[in-house]
């Protein structure tokens, strides 16, 4: 079915299932240890080996030779095949660089040889013993170098009114540059895949993967096979982030792998792959001017900002997107720079494009406040918009923003911070406070849906992937809700290619798309239940279906018979007679130490407006985790770039700083009471890409607001801070 | 990994002299960085010595008022031991500062003395390292290398590595003395401040320790009384290695010592930055850092441990 006009719907008006709290149904499983991920499938197939890739350690160039003699009468080792050996495999429509085959190195850590052996010491050993000589080219790796040299003389990406006229009339004026380094997903599970293509003609991949049809069609392309021919597996996900949208050399490796041992193989890429062999979320340069009123109304927003992509590819990382819509102003003119570098392939990573552009434009908007003397939170409202601030005749389809701030405010106590930076002190911490504004898209994705009811239980299969988001859960609730059931007498059964394809998981597009489609699906059974019954007016609930004054167990319809139906949600143009969006305010609590200038969040808030929120459990744990997210990303997350190696530095997690448990203080989060009947028959956006939006901001504006130094530098670090601190 | 052959030792004397006889032998304990060298290759010993058997996992009180603890107990009976939290608390402090505690019940005392650095590419066998392989070059020094983590005093053009260890600084800032026993079966008695070498031209040294030769306790002299404290500085709030760390033990009088971790190839302690001690940090630190050769990407460690000292002697 289609999706095409508002909402009228009632289904969802009054729930018993759907909206409430409900803990994740496999989370029995995964905290005993029983949910299986992808390297632990070991009861699917028998005879499995191990994999072990090699990759290039030059970042650009050319191989000459692999001497892989040696290796291959290692112990244990089944087969060994390198990337000489074989022709050029193709380059997946989702991929910008080759995973494997011929002599090209387009990247540091490229995959170019696999080992397969019968443990894992073996096959890594063996790997080890590889010689490999190279014909290095220079590159270029230097994002500042890219970034002077951008070409300013193009057209804007959009331009409204007049921006050097409004900055030139212009009584209060903002300047500034922003930096965000390379951020890697550092998911925990790494990607991994068992993959039997033993007889070189059916492919079966289990695998680690966000998004099940464009896995198997990105095997097809560059495998150059039949689709129907390749079945991917992915019921459990270790976290992704972005890292899983697409294939990766782990399935690959492992496919050819299988082909050569005649064997499955499993392989998982080895922590330092995660980081330099798949991809990551590219560092960000942004300039921002903003013009002002004195009485804090915006006249201008100029956002120009930079990220960087291999020469053969495009990036997902654009800075400035959100700045067209976010804030009202007459003028206003977007510019982003795509820079060319010869680093690994950059990528989605949560959020892409308003993670990196609401740390820097959040910033700007807290020094704009400061220079106006303004509330930050009272210079966000005032500045507000509810329509395209582009083309006011197109307007948000439920923007509550305001409220956002005025909740928060409340809630957190605002107005009984210090508004003189650097003034409150508790013992030797220097204390500050911080808020940000969060935008991100609410973008649908066609999503389909088979619902069999068999005996009062109903099971819904579609190809939908759970991340950790909850997608189980909630899908368990609409169906439940759909057919007047209980959530523990729906089985869902996800991330299948035998299933009906799904929008799959990226975007914050999941949540709604996909229970959108089980939506459809529960539709298109309860019309065959209507015909079986021969009514059109029926009501389903507590496991019975109403018709008239007569109520039938769902349990005895078809004579207890499976009945199966099918359908997929697609969705109409509403995003393009609307802006479709979450919003979200965060605030932010620090401590940061008066001698050593160490930064730490005491407490943080998020209020969130999102529509219909479908469970508040998993949309709680997506929302902190977001959160925490954006706490590495503002205090410690970099990918150290060697700028003439070509390669990230600091590539395992003791390098790569994520947040441990004792970095991250008490988070609170308040989802506002709101529904967005353009976005879908549930009303319900999704959140998991909200929650990292802004608060990194929010923590840089707290950090000045504690010390009064800005620091426009992500991430914030002492070395930052401490030449500016007060003498102790 | 390279495939090895494992005994278990029973004695110190039988695995100190199994260790120089067996050729590519090495001893393990708790084995949390061995390990993940072994994985990498970095380290490829033919025989692995487990000697978590060898009994020395007691801590005893000595003559002098003193500790002698075993060489096998763990980061985390040695924290938790009720005469180290009482007049030693500067250990406790520092221990429990490192690693994670899982990390924490499986390290042990001597293991601890000889973890490698955390310099990246010392762990990344595809760049050049001296300290891996001798006359390689350093990459941390080469023009873009990073070096945010590493040394600024004591190191040499070969090498800027940092010692990882948090209790090392407390044993030194705590006069221990390391006792070794030789594959001849002779007593060392090794004094902490001469234990770890500078890496000079070969920083591949890191210990005066010679081939077999066991590390079988550590002893702490008398207590040193005083109030003591550990500052541990770094980016996240627990799991990281310092920045910089202050080991301080200060007198009633404004007397005291100072060491300092992160700065260096092994804790860095002088006896006239000691004595500066009553005239502040300023002073304490024109001398223990004297010298210093910071990169442009560490030099805010000399600020950063300055300020952290000044902070801990505001703090009492």
């Amino acid at each position: 079915m289609k999706f095409e006009n508002t909402a009228t719907d009632t289904f969802f008006d009054t729930t018993a299932v759907l909206g409430k709290a409900h803990t994740r149904i496999d989370g029995p499983l995964k905290v005993s240890g029983q949910a299986p991920y992808a390297y632990e499938r070991h009861d699917v197939v028998g005879g499995q080996l191990v994999g072990y890739p090699l990759g290039a350690t030059i970042a650009r160039g050319r191989i000459v030779s692999i001497d892989a003699e040696a290796a291959r009468a290692a112990p244990g080792v089944t087969a060994i095949v390198t990337t000489l050996e074989i022709d050029p495999l193709g380059i997946s429509s989702f991929n910008d660089v080759r995973l494997f085959g011929g002599d090209a190195i387009q990247h540091y850590h490229q995959a170019i040889a696999v080992v397969v052996a019968d443990t894992l010491e073996h096959a890594r050993h063996a790997a080890n013993m590889i010689e490999v000589t190279y014909e290095e080219e220079s590159g270029l790796f230097d994002m500042e170098e890219a970034w002077k040299g951008r070409d300013t003389s193009g057209d804007p990406d959009s331009e409204t009114g007049n921006v050097d006229a409004g900055f030139a009339d212009a009584s209060v004026t903002l300047d500034a540059t922003y930096r965000t380094p390379v951020q890697s997903h550092a998911m925990m599970e790494p990607h991994a895949s068992v993959v039997d293509w033993s007889d070189g003609e059916r492919m079966t991949v289990w695998t680690s993967n966000q998004m099940i049809a464009w896995n198997r069609k990105s095997l097809a392309q560059t495998f150059d096979i039949d689709p129907e021919k390749i079945r991917v597996e992915s019921p459990y996900v270790g976290g992704g982030f972005g890292a899983k949208l697409f294939l990766r050399s782990d399935a690959v490796l492992a496919a050819i792998g299988s082909r050569a041992a005649g064997r499955p193989v499993k392989l998982a890429l080895p922590r330092p792959f995660v980081f330099n062999n798949t991809t990551h979320r590219p560092a960000t340069i942004q300039r921002i001017r903003l013009a002002a009123e004195r009485d804090g109304r915006l006249t201008c927003i100029e956002h120009e900002g930079a990220s960087h992509r291999t020469p053969h590819g495009s990036s997902e990382e654009n800075p400035v997107s959100q700045t067209e819509v976010f804030y009202a102003a007459a003028n206003r003119r977007v510019k982003h720079h795509e820079l060319k570098l010869h680093l690994p392939e950059s990528s989605s990573m949560r959020a892409p494009g308003e993670a990196s552009g609401l740390m820097a434009l959040e910033i700007a908007m807290d020094e704009m406040a400061d220079k106006l003397g303004m509330d930050p939170v009272e210079f966000r409202i005032l500045n507000d918009t509810q329509v395209d601030p582009q083309n006011p005749d197109i307007p948000f389809s439920d923007r509550h923003f305001v409220d956002c701030l005025r909740v928060g405010a409340e809630t957190f106590g605002w107005c009984a911070r210090n508004r003189s930076p650097g003034s409150t002190r508790d013992g030797m911490w220097l204390i500050g406070h911080g808020v940000a504004g969060a935008y991100r898209g609410a973008p649908t994705l066609k999503s389909g849906a088979r619902v069999r009811l068999k005996k009062g239980r109903l099971i819904v299969e579609t190809d939908m992937t759970d991340i950790g988001t909850g997608s189980y859960t909630i899908i368990a609730q609409t169906a439940a809700e759909m057919m007047g059931l209980t959530a523990d007498t729906v089985d869902v059964r996800l991330g299948n290619s035998d299933f009906p394809v799904s929008s799959g998981s990226g975007g914050q597009f999941g949540a709604a798309s996909s229970t959108a489609g089980v939506y459809a699906a529960c539709l298109a059974l309860r019309n065959k239940i209507a015909e079986e019954l021969g009514s059109d007016d029926l009501r389903f609930e507590d496991g019975r279906v109403i018709a008239g004054n007569k109520a039938f167990p769902l349990a005895d319809l078809f004579d207890g018979k499976e009945v199966c139906a099918e359908d997929s949600m697609d969705f109409g143009d509403s995003q393009k007679k609307f802006k479709i969006a979450t919003f979200a305010a965060h605030f932010v609590e620090v401590g940061v130490h008066a001698a050593t200038g160490t930064v730490r969040v005491r407490r943080m808030l998020a209020v969130c407006d999102a529509g219909r929120i479908l469970n508040p459990v998993t949309a709680r744990s997506q929302v902190i985790g977001g959160m925490t997210m954006a706490l590495g990303a503002a205090l410690s997350e970099e990918l150290l770039v060697d700028t003439s190696r070509g390669y990230f530095v600091n590539h395992d997690l003791a390098g790569y700083e994520v947040p441990v448990h004792a970095d991250v203080p008490q988070q609170d989060v308040i989802f506002l009471d709101t529904e967005d009947p353009e976005i879908s028959p549930l009303k319900a956006k999704g959140v998991g890409e909200l929650g990292i939006c802004g608060v990194a901001a929010a923590i840089a504006n707290a950090v000045h607001n504690a010390t009064g130094i800005r620091i426009r530098d992500y991430p914030v670090t002492l070395d930052k801070l401490i030449g500016e601190l007060p003498e102790i | 990994m390279r495939s090895f052959s494992y005994e278990r030792a029973t004695d110190p004397v039988t695995a100190a002299a199994r260790a120089a006889e067996v050729p590519g032998a090495m001893f393990i304990a708790g084995g949390t960085n061995l390990l993940d060298l072994m994985k990498l290759e970095i380290e490829t010993p033919f025989h692995l010595i487990d000697v978590n058997g060898t009994g020395l996992d007691s801590i005893q009180e000595t003559d002098d008022g003193g500790l002698r603890i075993g060489a096998l107990v763990s980061n985390t009976d040695l924290a938790d031991h009720d005469r180290v939290r009482r007049d030693y608390p500067v250990l406790t402090r520092a221990l429990v500062a490192g690693a994670s505690g899982q990390l924490r019940n499986k390290a042990t005392t001597g293991g601890n003395l000889l973890q490698r650095t955390r310099c990246p590419y010392f762990y990344d066998t595809a760049l050049p390292c001296n300290k891996r392989s001798p006359g390689a070059g350093c990459a941390a020094l080469s023009p873009s290398g990073h070096s945010r983590q590493l040394g600024v005093i004591g190191t040499s053009d070969a090498c800027i590595a940092q010692n990882p260890s948090d209790m090392a600084v407390a044993l030194r800032v705590l006069d221990a003395t390391v006792e070794t026993l030789t594959p001849e079966g002779d007593i060392r008695l090794i004094p902490l401040q001469d234990f770890h070498c500078l890496p000079g031209t070969t920083p591949d040294r890191e210990t005066v320790l010679k081939d077999g030769e066991l590390i079988t306790s550590v002893h702490l002299p008398a207590p040193v009384g005083g109030r003591q404290a550990y500052h541990k500085v770094r980016d996240r709030a627990s799991y990281a290695f310092a920045l910089v760390s202050v080991a301080l033990v200060r007198h009633p009088d404004g007397t005291g010592r100072v060491a300092l971790g992160g700065v260096a190839p092994k804790p860095w302690r002088r006896p006239d930055a000691d004595a500066a001690l009553p005239e502040g940090a300023k002073a304490v630190m024109e001398c223990l850092l004297e010298g210093a050769r910071p990169t442009k990407e560490n030099a805010f460690k000399l600020k950063l441990a300055e300020r952290t000292l000044a902070a801990m002697l505001a703090e009492e």
